[in-house]
């Protein structure tokens, strides 16, 4: 063998994950309008529901006790969607470039790949969300971040379901080609009504009610809402979310090295198209 | 009819030898591959030598880039075994995909990258030591610096097909899969990519089989060709001989044989 290649391919190696990492950061630096995208819609977003929140707040004594809860909801969605939009387009630009043909015939394992978009989605949040918090502070008053140690926990539980929903998604274009590919955009939207972003979970009919307590976002959206409203940290609802949360990971990641099996049985991984 | 050279007849009798201890570089054995109702590749077997150049050959839809793809661990097989390197594929496919690599007309590098970008990546998944030094020495060889900081996209179809080349070269491969590797290039480049591949072969001892419609190419690179017919193996020899078997001068003239389903003059019974 070769002695230019420095050690057998064994584990999982960070250098490969870095490697990953490395080529989605170049992408990003070459491409102003990318980096725009990550800070547009967030923006826009915490004008609108700002400017909602204050009418609101001036006309209903319940919301102006109830400060930031909608701007706070704001910014934990987005963290939400934009967490598994981070994971999925980092995916995506493999497919749009044709490249994944040569990652999978690279030593890189789909574990490394998996967790160098990861990485990624927690950059390109960061590069959208915070400006989005500076602007919530800025023009309307609301500190994110005086939240304090309970946005770790939210933090924490609203990017493991987005990764989640990221991996099925991706696995799910992984096995249809780009023709898939709709589903990334969309998928995330299938949870926020039973996540309860912006209102309570009573507020829908009971047997609903069971149905989005599977959603580990209906818990930190609830937990934000008793932390705003009634300056109460509910740790309970951290701590069965984490859970909720492990089990979906866990899941899938399994369909999705599933889905890759059934793409390379289906002859798919070297096509990619529609 | 072309002289037999012999160096090339010896090293295609090595490609045929049975190796010793397992040590082929490619080992494949009664291999199919079913899409749907669709026989792709239908239980073909083949033994490639270290240090060999064999070309697989067959018009569209002959099964080669599926079979390439079985042996590189991208398609699974319905049914058959692979072993690459000793490994055998897929399952052990990452004990040994650090000592291959591929180039694809079905596959391109990310556009925006520059050239430079592109192969550091490549070579930090495939863990190259000293990657600097290899980049320049890729650049050098395969005649890339004048483009090295351009972007992929903005290079010109044969430019792509260099760089696309250096990546397959990044980590010194004892195994290269090519698939049409000149494809694009014009006549003056692809006969300097044919030599960059010869001498790569010589000085590493590396093993290539591509997949090409030149048979120009194939005639001059190979020491031994299969060619497939609608999932099959047709034939399986040295140029020289294949040539000989079916009394033509070119290669071309035999394929057009093979996919026309003439009937070969003087060929031996039983390998059609």
């Amino acid at each position: 063998m070769s002695d230019i290649v420095s050690h057998p391919h064994s584990g999982i190696s960070l250098q490969r994950i870095n490697a990953m990492v490395l080529r989605y950061w170049y992408l990003l630096m070459s491409s102003w309008p990318r980096l725009l995208e990550l800070v547009y819609w967030p923006a826009l977003q915490i004008i609108t529901w700002g400017f909602l929140q204050n009418y609101i707040s001036q006309a209903s004594g319940f919301f102006a006790k109830a400060g930031g809860t909608l701007i706070g909801a704001v910014i934990l969605w987005d963290i939400l969607f934009r967490g598994q939009l981070g994971f999925s387009i980092s995916f995506l630009e493999e497919m749009w470039a044709r490249n994944l043909g040569n990652l999978m015939m690279s030593p890189l394992k789909p574990i490394e790949f998996l967790l160098s978009l990861m990485i990624m989605s927690i950059i390109r949040l960061a590069i959208g969300v915070i400006p989005m918090t500076l602007m919530a502070l800025f023009f309307f008053g609301f500190n994110f971040y005086a939240i304090g140690l309970p946005l770790i926990a939210f933090f924490c539980n609203l990017i493991f379901t987005s990764w989640s929903v990221g991996v099925f998604a991706s696995g799910l274009v992984l096995r249809n080609g780009l023709g898939a590919e709709s589903i990334v955009w969309t998928l995330m939207f299938a949870v926020m009504p039973l996540a309860c972003i912006y209102y309570p979970v009573e507020v829908l009919p009971t047997w609903l009610q069971h149905v989005a307590w599977t959603l580990p976002p209906t818990y930190v959206f609830e937990g934000m809402r008793s932390l705003l409203i009634d300056h109460v940290f509910r740790a309970d609802l951290m701590a069965w979310a984490l859970v909720i949360n492990a089990m979906l990971f866990a899941a899938s990641f399994a369909i999705f090295l599933a889905l890759l099996q059934s793409a390379k049985r289906n002859g798919s991984l070297l096509s990619g198209g529609e | 009819m072309q002289q037999v050279d012999t160096g090339r007849e010896r090293a295609a009798n090595d490609a045929f030898t049975t190796d010793q201890g397992g040590s082929a570089a490619i080992d494949v054995a009664h291999l199919v591959k079913v899409y749907k109702t669709t026989r792709a590749v239908d239980d073909i077997s083949f033994r490639i030598t270290r240090g060999s150049i064999t070309g697989l050959l067959g018009g569209n839809g002959a099964g080669k880039t599926t079979t390439i793809a079985m042996i590189m661990g991208l398609v699974l097989p319905t049914s058959g075994t692979v072993h690459v390197l000793g490994a055998k594929i897929p399952e052990q496919r990452y004990d040994v995909l650090g000592r291959m690599n591929f180039e694809s007309p079905y596959v391109d590098m990310p556009m925006r990258l520059t050239v430079r970008q592109n192969l550091t990546i490549f070579g930090r998944l495939y863990a190259v030591k000293h990657l600097r030094e290899r980049i320049d020495r890729l650049a050098e060889d395969l005649d890339l610096k004048d483009f090295l900081d351009r972007a992929n996209g903005k290079l010109s179809a044969g430019q792509k097909t260099r760089v696309a080349l250096a990546k397959a070269l990044i980590n010194e491969p004892d195994l290269l899969l090519l698939d049409e590797p000149t494809a694009s290039l014009d006549p003056d480049t692809a006969d300097w990519v044919r030599q960059h591949l010869e001498t790569y072969r010589k000085t590493h001892n590396a093993t290539i089989l591509l997949a090409s419609h030149n048979m120009l190419e194939v005639e001059r690179l190979c020491d031994r060709v299969i060619i497939m017919k609608r999932g099959k193996i047709e034939d399986d020899d040295s140029p020289e001989r294949i040539m000989a078997r079916y009394n033509r001068d070119t290669l071309e003239e035999v394929f057009l044989d093979v996919a026309r389903g003439r009937v070969r003059e003087g060929a031996p019974e039983g390998t059609s």
